[in-house]
């Protein structure tokens, strides 16, 4: 199939086409990040979870990769974060290194949490990144108050917040984006719409056909973007982050996607209905990107193989980091409940 | 000329206006009208829009933009303009704010204002005292004071915490309460009761507006022959688990005396750890007494038979000392 074919999703954006020449180097970058971040979620999905090393909760982006590598990679290092739980390349992009995330799924000192928190629940204030709790629609009005605090303190950063459909039906959602457009802040919403919400399919989440559709009614631009294209993602980030920066308050994207797993690796996903895994693995962004990069000659598959395998070592090391990382230590069970 | 606790606490917020620009408000109607209240009367005026930010009817939202806004340099003093209102943000704050400093050591410096307490004819919905349901959850902090004093220096050390501190002002007190305040700078620490009145018979563990009840009630008792002592807690988390231990095993009887109802109530708290730590000093059983486990109704005989007052305070106190 065509890159073209593959693009025709409706309403759109279509950046490889429109794009005479998108960047060779910042494909690579989107291909690191994706292939990196699919690499460790396969990893924590189907080898430590399945060995029993990593317990609880686990919930991957396969197939959603292009979202946070296309929309973090647009922004600027000082513009703060709201990664949802299907964005671990945002982190990368930010700079937590894959050997900080084993660490945190295997509830180690060396996770960003040092155990006191699993999975995707993790956050850094240095690195300007806000952990998620989970009832993810909460993080909407915290992110419209980090935005406030930008605009409050003059600055010309803005804050990108990432969050699923089943996010959009919860009350703080509305509140938070509502609060952010009548204050006209810094904000970038950023919905992966990947058409489930654990069981339920967006249709039973909502009754209009996008999540996009919500923005004229709080008075905020909104698009529709192509999910499973880093370059769509990238450069509607971009617009919708010079809207931000340039004072005229938040701005939507809805990047359709689809979820190629279950909610949780506990869950086979048997409620969707299995072809749409066909369609939507043909739209797979890490295949189109490698497809891409061969075909506009940018890389050779032997040049695409080696930068894959690379990764892989990369992320073997991590994992060998992270299993040496110490379990927390009792003792410390009532630290820091307070300052 | 004495100061109101209404005043008390709106000179401790411009104080810290002053102080820090980095503090600032938000909530409903505080601005151009000057809050519900009128506690922020005039910092519109003096600090602009910027700083005194009048937000959309939404109480979540409210409580998570202070929580985001804290995270990244601001100290947010956050209105709910009741205290009844407040279990509309209560995710934000018991799963949001008192969890980030312990789950990814981020600190959250917010202050929640809580105009709270019955006995005005509010009815259900404006006269609840929600301070247990915040009591349970550890990462908040949870400030009840009855002086103006107390109000005054309790406001300012709460915008200086590096933590979420939930700020329970009784609606009742706001124009009752009179005092001269010291003309120069103070604060009144987190996380410290005080004695408001020495006595020897019995200790009465309280806080906010039944502070008065029981100093109403101990004027009796004292003609009566029995010494009540007051305990003040003025914070309830963290508790001053020592003060309160002090003053019973000098007393050796105690009486829990709360606004809030009485079932799951902080009492319930205060009576087991007394329980658990003085049981050897007492001479009797820790008694409860607080309002009755109804909503709070609206017409008065119903709210009056409702709360607490004096005389149920002085009957308990006289069955503790005869017991």
């Amino acid at each position: 199939m065509a890159a073209t074919e593959l693009l025709a999703l409706p309403g759109a954006s279509r950046m490889l086409e429109e794009s005479p020449d998108p960047n060779a180097e910042l494909a690579q970058r989107f291909h690191y990040y994706m292939f990196l971040m699919r690499e460790v979620e396969e990893r924590i999905e189907k080898k430590l979870y399945r060995q029993g090393k990593i317990v609880g909760g686990v919930y991957v982006g396969r197939g959603q990769e292009a979202i946070s590598t296309g929309a973090a990679m647009a922004a600027d290092p000082e513009d703060i974060l709201f990664p949802c739980h299907r964005d671990m390349a945002a982190y990368f992009i930010r700079g937590v290194h894959p050997r900080q995330v084993f660490a945190q799924y295997m509830g180690r000192v060396g996770g960003l949490t040092g155990g006191r928190d699993g999975n995707m629940h993790m956050g850094d204030l240095r690195l300007k990144i806000v952990a998620i709790i989970s009832a993810i629609g909460a993080a909407i009005p915290v992110a419209a108050g980090a935005a406030f605090a930008q605009k409050y303190q003059g600055s010309s950063n803005v804050t990108l917040c990432f969050f699923g459909d089943g996010a959009t039906s919860r009350g703080d959602w509305h509140e938070g984006v509502n609060f952010a457009a009548v204050e006209r802040l810094p904000l970038v919403l950023i919905c992966n719409n990947n058409q489930y919400a654990y069981s339920t399919p967006v249709e039973k989440q909502m009754a209009c056909a996008n999540v996009a559709d919500r923005g004229p009614a709080y008075g905020i631009p909104a698009e529709i973007v192509d999910g499973n294209d880093p370059f769509a993602v990238y450069a509607a980030t971009q617009k919708a982050a010079a809207h931000a920066r340039a004072g005229l308050g938040p701005y939507l994207l809805e990047c359709k996607t689809f979820r190629m797993t279950g909610h949780a690796a506990h869950d086979s996903a048997s409620y969707v209905p299995q072809h749409l895994f066909a369609e939507w693995g043909a739209r797979d962004p890490i295949l189109r990107m490698e497809r891409l990069m061969v075909e506009k000659g940018w890389k050779t598959r032997e040049d695409i193989d080696a930068a894959c395998l690379r990764i892989r070592q990369e992320v073997d090391e991590a994992i060998q980091w992270a299993e040496q990382s110490p379990f927390p230590d009792p003792a410390t069970l009532l630290d820091n409940v307070y300052e | 000329m004495p100061t109101t606790y209404l005043e008390a606490i709106r000179q401790g917020i411009w104080e810290e206006m002053e102080r820090d620009p980095n503090v600032f408000l938000l909530g409903e109607d505080i601005g151009a009208y000057g809050g519900a209240f009128k506690i922020t009367a005039g910092m519109l005026e003096r600090f602009g829009e910027r700083r005194v930010v009048d937000t959309p009817l939404a109480e979540a939202g409210i409580a998570g933009a202070a929580i985001g806004a804290s995270m990244f340099g601001l100290r947010p003093v956050a209105e709910m303009q009741f205290s009844d209102f407040i279990t509309c943000a209560f995710d934000q704050i018991v799963n949001f704010a008192a969890k980030c400093r312990y789950r990814w050591n981020a600190p959250v410096p917010i202050v929640i204002r809580s105009p709270s307490g019955g006995g005005n004819r509010g009815g259900p919905f404006h006269s609840q005292n929600p301070e247990a349901w915040f009591t349970h959850v550890p990462g908040l902090k949870v400030v009840t004071p009855a002086t103006a004093y107390d109000a005054k220096g309790l406001i300012k050390s709460a915008i200086r915490d590096n933590d979420p501190v939930l700020f329970f002002e009784h609606k009742g007190l706001y124009r009752r309460v009179k005092e001269d305040l010291p003309p120069e700078e103070y604060t009144v620490p987190i996380g410290q009761a005080r004695v408001f009145r020495e006595g020897r018979d019995l200790s009465i563990i309280t806080y906010g507006a039944m502070v008065y009840t029981a100093k109403e009630a101990a004027a009796t008792l004292e003609a009566e022959g029995i010494s009540a002592e007051i305990v003040d807690l003025r914070t309830l988390l963290p508790l001053d688990e020592e003060t309160i231990l002090a003053s019973v095993r000098k007393t050796t009887r105690a009486l829990v005396l709360h606004e809030d109802t009485l079932t799951g109530g902080f009492g319930g708290e205060i009576a087991a750890r007394i329980t658990e730590s003085a049981f050897d000093c007492l001479d009797a059983p820790v008694v409860r007494i607080a309002a009755a486990d109804t909503p709070v109704p609206f017409s008065a005989p119903l709210e009056d038979a409702f709360l607490p007052n004096a005389d149920k305070v002085m009957r308990k106190a006289r069955w503790l000392c005869a017991y």
